[in-house]
Formats: C-alpha cells, structure tokens, sequence
C-alpha cells in the first residue's frame, strides 16, 4: 500500500508538471495518503496498479458504469439530468487535459473517483480502483467540474476538498448549506429550532444515536436551536458520517463555528452522496435549485429543470433508488406534485396541494420558501388569485356551482374552500408556468377524468369523496368548460330530490353538455355559491335526521335482542 | 443493587416535593438535601423544575462531602441534563447516551472518590 501511495505521488508528480494545477495533485495525494484508514482506499490502491496497467481500457469501461451508479447511487434524481449535461460540457476540458496524461483520464473518471469514495457503494468497487487512480490525475480538471459540480458533487468534493483535514467546509459545501438554511430559515441571522432541525436531519436516514451525537457536537451554546454556523457544522458531519467518517468525540476545530472556511476549491464532482440525496426530498430541491441557479451552466433551462427535481425529488421520497434515464419524464410529471414535506399522498390530491407552490414560484429559492411556506397557509392565497383573468372566477364559480350540482346530496362543506384555490392556480398553470407546467396539467387532465368517473360512481355508491367533486370540476375547468348557471339552478331542485343515479346522469349530463360561456361576474359567483351552501347545508341535515332516525331504530333493536339473550322470558326495552 | 435504594429514596424525594406549596422554584428548593441516612451511605435528591430526580448516593465510609460539593454536583448534572434535553433527538425517558453527559457524570464522580 505504501509503495502504492509512493507508487501514485511519484507519478503524480511527473505529470504534475504539466499540470496547471499542481496543488490540487497534492492535496490529492495527501488525501490519498488518509485514505489507507479506510477500506475503501485499500482497495482503491490494490486496483490502481492494476488500473494503471489497464487503464485504456477502462475510461469507456468507466464510462457506462459511471451512469450505473450514477443511477443506482443517485437518490437525487433531481440531479441527474442536470449533471449529465453539466458532465459533458467539462468533459471536453478534461478530455483536453486528460491528454497529457493519457487516455485514462476521463470526465466521467473524476465522477468515478468520488463514487469510489463512498461507502455503502458496494456495486462498484472496481471503480474505486480506476477512479481513485483518476481522482489523482484529474485533479486539475477539478475546478472545471466544479463548476458544473451539481449539490451532489458537493459532498464528493468533501473527500477530495480536504487540504488537511476531512473536516473542512468547503466553499461550495457552505453554499449549500447557506441555501438549506434558508430553506428552513429565511433568516441567516436566526436560530433554527430544534425540532425543525431534528425532522430535516432526520431525513438523512442516519440512525438516531448518531444524530444526537452529531447535534451534541455541533449545537456549542446548548440553547436548543441551531445558529447558522452551527447548522453548517451539524450538516457537514452528517455529510462526513455519510460518506464513513466517523463521528468524532469532539468537533473538531475547523467546525468550530467560529471558524472561517478558507475555501479550497477542489474535488471533481462525482456520483450523488448519500446525504444530499436523502435532503434532496423536501428541502433539497430547493438549494438544488439555488445551486443549480448560481453555478447555471445550464442557464435558463435550470429553473425549470430545478422545479421539477423538486417535484421528482418530493414523489421519490419514499424511494432511494433514482433512475436517471426515466427522470426526466417523470420530472414533468411529478412537476405537480411537490413540496409537501409530509409524507406522501395520492398523486391526484398532490397535484391539486401542490401545485399551488408552484404557481407563485418565480426564482427557485422563492420555491424553497414557498414550499416550506406554502402548505401551512393554502386559504391565502385564493385572494391573491382572484386578481387574476376572469377565467379563474369562472373556475371558482364552476367548482362550487358544479360541486353542488354533481355532489348532490353530498357535497362537502370543508372541501369549498381549498378548492378555488387549486382551481384557480389550475388557470394559473397555462398562463403564468413553463411548458413543463402544461405537460404537467396533460397528468392532471388524466388524473381528473379519471376522477370524474370515480366521481360518478361515488355518487351512486353514496360515498363522500371530497376531492372527486373538486376533481372532476376543475377537470371540466382545464377543458374549457364554462359553468352554466341555468342549468345548474335546474339541476338543485333536481339533485336535491332525485336519488343519486338520477343526479349522476343529470349531472355528467350538464358537464358533458356545458358550453362556453360569457364569466359571470363575482357577485353573482358568491351568490350562486352561498345558496349553493345553504342548500348542501339543507340535504346534509335532512340526511342527518334521517340517519339519526335510523341509528335510534338499530338501536332499539339492539337493545330487545340483547334483553332475549340475557333473559328467557321477554322482556319489553325502549 | 443501587436500584432498591434509589427507589426508596424516590418516596422521600415525593414526600419533600409535595410539602412545598411555593410556586417559584429557586435552587435551594431543588436541592433536597440528606434524604435518608442508612448506615453504609447517605442519599441525596435534587428535583429540578420539570419534576426531573437526581438521585445521588454517596458511601458513608467516604469522609463526608460537604453540602456545598454535593450541591455543586447537582448543579452539574442539571447543567448537562438541560444539555441532553436540549438535543431534540433525544426522546425524554430515553436513557441518555450522550457521550458528554457520561463524561461529565464519570469526572464528577472521580472527584468525590
């Protein structure tokens, strides 16, 4: 091993001359030198003399397997596709580079070099032997890598960044980790507390000893809640135990939050590290985006892609196996459905709740914000709404006039107000969104008719299904269905006293038959809308009495059966 | 074999706690002093304002520690407590397994010895 490690400076070293870089060759070098603790690195220099032997054959080797982890590894889904555009532009730089230095040198090889690195990668410990070899070679191709180093990268720059030490913040890294903070706590300056900290640590899946040491470690003034620096240093040890450092007993001195990072910009970005990708769930995507957005080597196609990472990372939550070639399909779907931190719902309610967020989103930290903002308060924002084109009254109108219409007897009360606003931001969508926003509605046209049929059924099966009336509503809504009042006000009488299969035609009926229709004003919407209400108040009561007339009979039946059972001899019950 | 002693103790330490009917609650009232002297050692309380116990046992044959140590000592361990409760992993009722706790505590009773 040790002749392994001379083996590799020696080398280095031959080729640092040429290198622009030569600093980061020795920092490499020295890193590879800590590495002898750890498995990793024994195997990684066992292979490097076989990868110097074989090393042509390896970058298109690597190649391939680079996108093998980079899809099994990457539970950042959000990152993959932006990586791999962010991959090639470099790549050409490094190719450049990798010139000198022979055909071993690849782009890819530098993304390989730091999968290598990370534990709990199993499936590629041949890489780690070609790309700990690499990592050494390509270490002036670094910084051009960084620069596309997407917040995956940023951990993996972790294991090559460290000039002394592995507890090192650097540069990139605390730029993460500002843009984390700001998604939990706009303000730098402010404490954020520990119960916030503890569900957002808590998503990096480490076990909960470890985060309760970590948080010993890092919350120096015992107050309970995390100041920026000390949010830095709980998240840079979470990030260092993710990649297989130990936790140290006391923290170390470049964590100390006193400490000023003197930024080494180094380490190629490789495959996703486990920590980034376990926040990319909920709070990720949002200093994704901002990460994204500041390095923008995509420009502006960012933005877009960065949204829909979130809305990709929010469904993959519950997974951890992302596959980067299907992402970007998915992204656009799941575009809808994002930012809810809790925990997964259906993806029909999610895309109704969700996209809510992302109708106000304009930059991508405003996502982060909002999406941390946004769920808490949805009554809001009906008003902000309402400023909006007449097209989305004519939603609100159709939803709650078409909720009392098809629901009949079993529109619910509650479900009125959540509704306008999904409606609304639905017209949101085309308007104000991205072409992605409107592949995003093609699901939620799907979604919706869907429901309509759900809906339909529903109603025969007397089943209260808040979400179909809204559904099928707002599905009418996307199709350009106008609300009709008339007919509507034929409809109630109709709906109230007709039984469900007789108001479930009329009603497929009317929205089948809605045309186009001239927005009525607000006013009248109200109206409509009350009387809507108080008419869904009178069938909910009317269905109340009945069933409470019901229960007292089961009941009183009840009662005599189990008086024949205890006695004999009859016995007359209330 | 602590264990039957400490809970003994903890009838003393209710006993003390339910005779005091002030509201406030300043250091002398959690430090409780001498619970029960048996004959092979001394239990000391100490109740802190979450109704949390420390119980400290001290062999008798040691030469007795001042009441002055022994309030420090329990400041001390309030002090880490607090630490430990501050850390929203750690579950009240959990056993603590913080490290710096154990230290604090492991030093602190060096000391006495």
């Amino acid at each position: 091993m040790a002749a392994v490690q001379a083996g590799l400076p020696v080398r280095l070293e031959s080729i640092a001359g040429e290198l622009p870089l030569p600093v980061f060759v020795g920092i490499t070098n020295e890193l590879e030198m800590r590495y002898p603790n750890q498995p990793l690195t024994n195997e990684s220099q066992s292979h490097i003399l076989g990868s110097v032997a074989g090393s042509a054959p390896r970058p298109p080797a690597d190649r391939p397997v680079l996108r093998h982890p980079d899809t099994s590894m990457d539970k950042l889904e959000a990152w993959s596709p932006p990586q791999s555009p962010g991959i090639s532009p470099p790549r050409s730089p490094s190719a450049y580079r990798s010139y000198p230095y022979g055909a071993q040198r690849n782009g890819t090889d530098t993304l390989l070099v730091h999968d290598a690195k990370v534990p709990g990668r199993p499936s590629v410990p041949q890489e780690n032997s070609s790309p700990s070899h690499y990592s050494v070679k390509l270490q002036p191709e670094q910084p051009v890598i960084t620069r596309v180093a997407s917040v995956e990268r940023l951990v993996e720059r972790l294991e090559v960044d460290y000039s002394d030490d592995p507890w090192r913040i650097t540069e990139e890294q605390r730029e993460y980790y500002t843009n984390q903070f700001r998604s939990l706590q706009p303000d730098l300056s402010a404490l954020i507390m520990g119960t916030v900290a503890k569900n957002f640590f808590t998503k990096s899946k480490l076990p909960i000893p470890e985060l309760s040491h970590i948080w010993e470690l890092s919350d120096v003034d015992k107050d309970g809640a995390l100041t920026f620096p000390e949010f830095c240093t709980a998240f840079h040890l979470i990030v260092a135990r993710k990649n297989g450092y130990p936790l140290p007993e006391t923290l170390p001195a470049t964590l100390r939050p006193g400490f000023v990072e003197a930024g080494v910009v180094t380490a190629p970005p490789s495959e996703a590290t486990l920590p980034l990708i376990v926040f990319d769930e909920n709070m990720m995507p949002g200093a994704n985006q901002l990460k994204m957005g500041s390095v923008d080597l995509q420009g502006t196609s960012r933005p877009g892609v960065t949204a829909k990472q979130e809305a990709r990372d929010e469904s993959r939550k519950p997974e951890f196996s992302p596959k980067r070639i299907p992402e970007p399909h998915e992204k656009t779907i799941q575009h809808v459905s994002t930012l809810k931190p809790d925990s997964p719902q259906e993806l029909d309610a999610n895309m109704k709740s969700r996209t809510r967020p992302r109708s106000y989103s304009s930059t991508s930290i405003d996502d982060a914000m909002k999406k941390v903002e946004e769920p808490p308060t949805p009554p809001p924002r009906p008003q902000k709404t309402h400023s909006r084109a007449s097209s989305l009254d004519l939603n609100k109108l159709f939803q709650q006039s078409g909720q009392g219409a098809k629901s009949g007897w079993l529109p619910p009360p509650p479900a009125l107000p959540p509704r306008p606003p999904a409606t609304q931001i639905f017209s949101f969508l085309p308007g104000s969104e991205k072409s992605s926003q409107k592949a995003v509605q093609q699901p939620n046209f799907a979604d919706f008719s869907k429901f309509r049929e759900e809906q339909e059924s529903s109603l025969r099966g007397l089943s209260t299904e808040d979400l179909t009336p809204p559904k099928s509503e707002s599905t009418v809504v996307h199709q350009g269905h106008a609300p009709q009042k008339p007919v509507r006000r034929k409809l109630h009488p109709e709906s109230q006293s007709a039984t469900p299969p007789s108001a479930t035609p009329y009603s497929a009926a009317t929205l089948t038959k809605s045309t186009q229709r001239p927005p009525p004003k607000q006013k009248r919407e109200i109206q409509m809308a009350i009387r809507k209400n108080r008419e869904t108040n009178a069938v909910l009561t009317r269905l109340n009495s009945e069933l409470q007339q019901q229960l007292k009979v089961v009941h009183r039946e009840r009662v005599t059966l189990e008086s024949q059972l205890e006695l004999p001899r009859p016995v007359t019950s209330t | 074999m602590f264990h039957y002693t400490v809970h003994t103790s903890l009838d003393v330490v209710e006993e003390k706690i339910s005779g005091v009917g002030k509201a406030l609650a300043d250091q002398r009232e959690l430090y409780l002093g001498l619970l029960y002297p048996t004959e092979d050692y001394k239990v000391y309380g100490y109740v802190t304002n979450s109704k949390v116990k420390f119980v400290i046992v001290v062999d008798s044959s040691n030469t007795s520690l001042r009441d002055n140590e022994i309030r420090s000592m329990f400041r001390k361990l309030h002090n880490s407590f607090t630490d430990v409760m501050c850390n929203p992993f750690y579950n009240p009722g959990d056993p603590i397994q913080s490290k710096a706790f154990d230290s604090i505590v492991s030093t602190m009773m060096v000391q006495a010895c």
